[in-house]
């Protein structure tokens, strides 16, 4: 697992050139490797192979309810700040086969399902996400039940980081304190420009595959030059969420006539908490054998937004769409923080960017405090 | 994979009591000895039930802690596991994951007089809390224990309130929303038994299950007889699909109430009881 900062080495410059060896040696210490590939008009983690898997050509663009692909003439190989995707698909699964049941002589008895723990090296993990999967980490890992299908997948992942040069207008990380560089949780972290990287090792095993690399040591000036572009991209950033009183002036906003506003744009489609790096709900299925001999014991991603979140036995304590962004909201920036130590959001921007009709948390937020008209 | 809170263990049904047409109450047995030696519960704590084939549902522990080797469980057949659960027989294999949540404040109690109050089927998560302490009748002050039912025809336990009634230094109180033939208890709202009631506020310790409108209504009236919130326990209902504080599901504010409750002290809940759409 990623530790924090293991600075031995002074920052190495890595050239363009040499990017193949990276996969080499990743391949060679039998990690799969998996990065941004172009898929269905966004991108998403799919198996790297070779330098040419990565969407060199294309740049995404992000906005309110958009994400477009657009050509791109430059070289590098992360130029796509993001997909739907977090990380969150690769330690919590979507969907998952946690135990199968078997029926004998009028009992049964239960199996549980090891994942799958090949060692996965993720190539072009953005500063939101490392965050994302540290407080996921504090939900399955710390509390009182650690999840072992989680901590599992978790233990095999090798993370590769890429410090943002480019925000888009979605992002808002800087204000959430979580990037645009990647500060810990991470194994090797790049900076990309057009002819190298400069790169860093976050843990020992990300040292072990940076001394195989060929690299030089990085002038000050190029250090000086990378660090300038990180925090341009942090000034770039428009949207933002205040950090003091929040969440006690989200509980006190439960009578908020925005709510209404907001409820009455919401599809509650569930978008924004699937792209959400950390929601965490989640149901189970059953699934019995057609024979009913055997039963699988399914997890699947759940949603604060379906009618079924808050469902009892002939009550739905909120049955409407304005209990449940309610819910969503005040859940994410203001129960987190006493459930958890933080707040539930690290400003990826992607519920923004993915929501069919481009509802914007900060700007809600903005508007649930200001006093009611 | 070391300890797997997903795992569900098999049980068997070893008793089966029809309480009425829609409630069931379970005796049920481990099946693997060496857990059922080593498991334990509070009283107001509750299982992950499971049906082969079918799925979980939260059911709480009504026997007394003290007899951990035997498991039981009050069902109301009112969703898709119970529908099934509820009909199951003796011999006949359920699912266990447990226990979870919090129970019983049986040590704060302890002393003190212990008033509690029920409404509906409410009663089954504090019966082991009654039982418990009954076992151990010194070491806790007067009883007190008032149930609401809405029909004569939903009273459950009629012979637990026949005994209970009959303990030193307690109290009993029936009362029905509707009047009955043979209902010759009160008629009325579980919070008119209050009026009866000599309590001695900084004494006493208030234990509360059933509807949350009942809850909210008893609470109120009972501040206003001087008992402090933080001397109020209630047990809160909401979708529990883990047990274990992982789904989602049964937040209540800031609280999973699978965990943090569903036994809660009425001063944590208060500002998130009761508000539409919580």
């Amino acid at each position: 697992m990623s530790s924090g900062s293991v600075q031995t080495l002074p920052l190495q410059l890595f050239l363009r050139e040499d990017f193949p060896q990276l996969l080499q040696t990743l391949k060679q210490l039998g990690y799969q490797t998996l990065g941004p590939v172009l898929s269905q008009g966004a991108i998403q983690w799919k198996a790297i192979t070779t330098p040419e898997d990565f969407p060199i050509d294309w740049k995404d663009q992000q906005e309110p309810g958009s994400y477009r692909l657009e050509p791109d003439p430059s070289p590098r190989y992360f130029n796509i700040v993001h997909g739907p995707e977090s990380l969150k698909p690769l330690t919590f699964a979507p969907r998952e086969t946690l135990l199968v049941l078997d029926h004998q002589n009028n009992t049964f008895s239960a199996k549980d399902i090891q994942p799958d723990t090949t060692p996965t090296a993720i190539l072009g993990v953005r500063a939101c996400d490392l965050a994302g999967l540290g407080i996921q980490d504090q939900i399955f890992l710390h509390g009182t039940y650690p999840d072992p299908y989680y901590q599992q997948r978790r233990e095999n992942l090798f993370l590769i980081a890429v410090n943002c040069t480019r925000a888009h207008a979605t992002c808002f990380c800087a204000s959430m304190e979580t990037g645009p560089k990647a500060q810990q949780g991470f194994d090797l972290s790049l900076t990309e420009a057009d002819e190298d990287f400069l790169i860093e090792a976050g843990s020992v095993k990300g040292l072990k595959v940076l001394d195989q690399l060929t690299s030089s040591i990085a002038s000050e000036e190029r250090i000086k030059e990378d660090e300038e572009r990180i925090g341009a991209c942090a000034a770039s950033q428009t949207r933002s969420l205040p950090k003091a009183n929040l969440p006690a002036a989200l509980y006190e906003a439960h009578d908020h006539p925005r709510w209404d506003h907001v409820a009455a744009r919401c599809l509650s489609c569930t978008n924004c908490t699937m792209v959400c790096p950390t929601c965490f709900c989640h149901g189970v299925e059953e699934t019995p054998s057609l024979d009913f001999q055997q039963s699988e014991h399914t997890r699947v991603w759940d949603s604060c937004f379906t009618p079924d979140h808050g469902y009892i036995h002939g009550k739905n304590f909120r049955p409407t769409t304005k209990d449940r962004y309610r819910m969503w909201l005040t859940h994410k920036l203001a129960a987190w923080i006493d459930q958890f130590g933080t707040s539930g959001c690290v400003g990826c921007g992607r519920c923004i960017a993915w929501c069919p009709v481009g509802i914007d948390l900060t700007e809600e937020v903005q508007a649930l405090s200001q006093p009611p008209l | 994979m070391t300890l797997n809170p997903y795992l569900i263990h098999p049980a068997t049904i070893v008793e089966r009591k029809q309480e009425s047409t829609d409630i069931v109450t379970f005796r049920l047995q481990l099946t693997d000895p060496a857990l059922q030696e080593s498991f334990r519960f509070e009283a107001g704590q509750f299982n992950m039930l499971y049906v082969f084939g079918v799925g979980e549902v939260a059911i709480s522990i009504v026997s007394d802690p003290d007899e951990p080797g035997f498991l039981d469980h009050t069902i109301r057949i009112v969703g898709r596991v119970t529908q099934i659960l509820g009909h199951m027989q003796i011999g006949e294999s359920v699912g266990v994951r447990g226990p979870f949540g919090q129970g019983w404040p049986m040590k704060e109690a302890k002393g003190k007089d212990v008033l509690i109050v029920t409404g509906g089927l409410g009663c089954a998560p504090v019966v082991g809390a009654i039982e418990y302490i009954f076992q151990r009748r010194g070491e806790y002050g007067a009883m007190t224990i008032l149930h609401g039912v809405k029909t004569p025809h939903d009273l459950l336990y009629r012979e637990r309130y026949d005994a209970w009634r009959h303990q030193p230094n307690t109290k009993v109180l029936l009362t029905s929303d509707e009047p009955g033939k043979t209902w010759h208890s009160h008629v009325g709202v579980v919070t008119e038994l209050f009026d009866d009631l000599e309590l001695e506020p900084d004494n006493t310790l208030v234990m509360m299950c059933g509807p949350e409108i009942m809850m909210r209504v008893a609470c109120n009236v009972l501040t206003h007889q001087g008992l402090r919130p933080d001397s109020m326990y209630v047990s809160l209902e909401r979708h529990m699909e883990c047990g274990i504080g992982l789904c989602g599901h049964c937040q209540l504010g800031p609280f999973f109430l699978c965990k943090d409750g569903p036994v809660m002290r009425l001063d944590r809940v208060m500002p998130f009881m009761g508000k539409v759409g919580v």
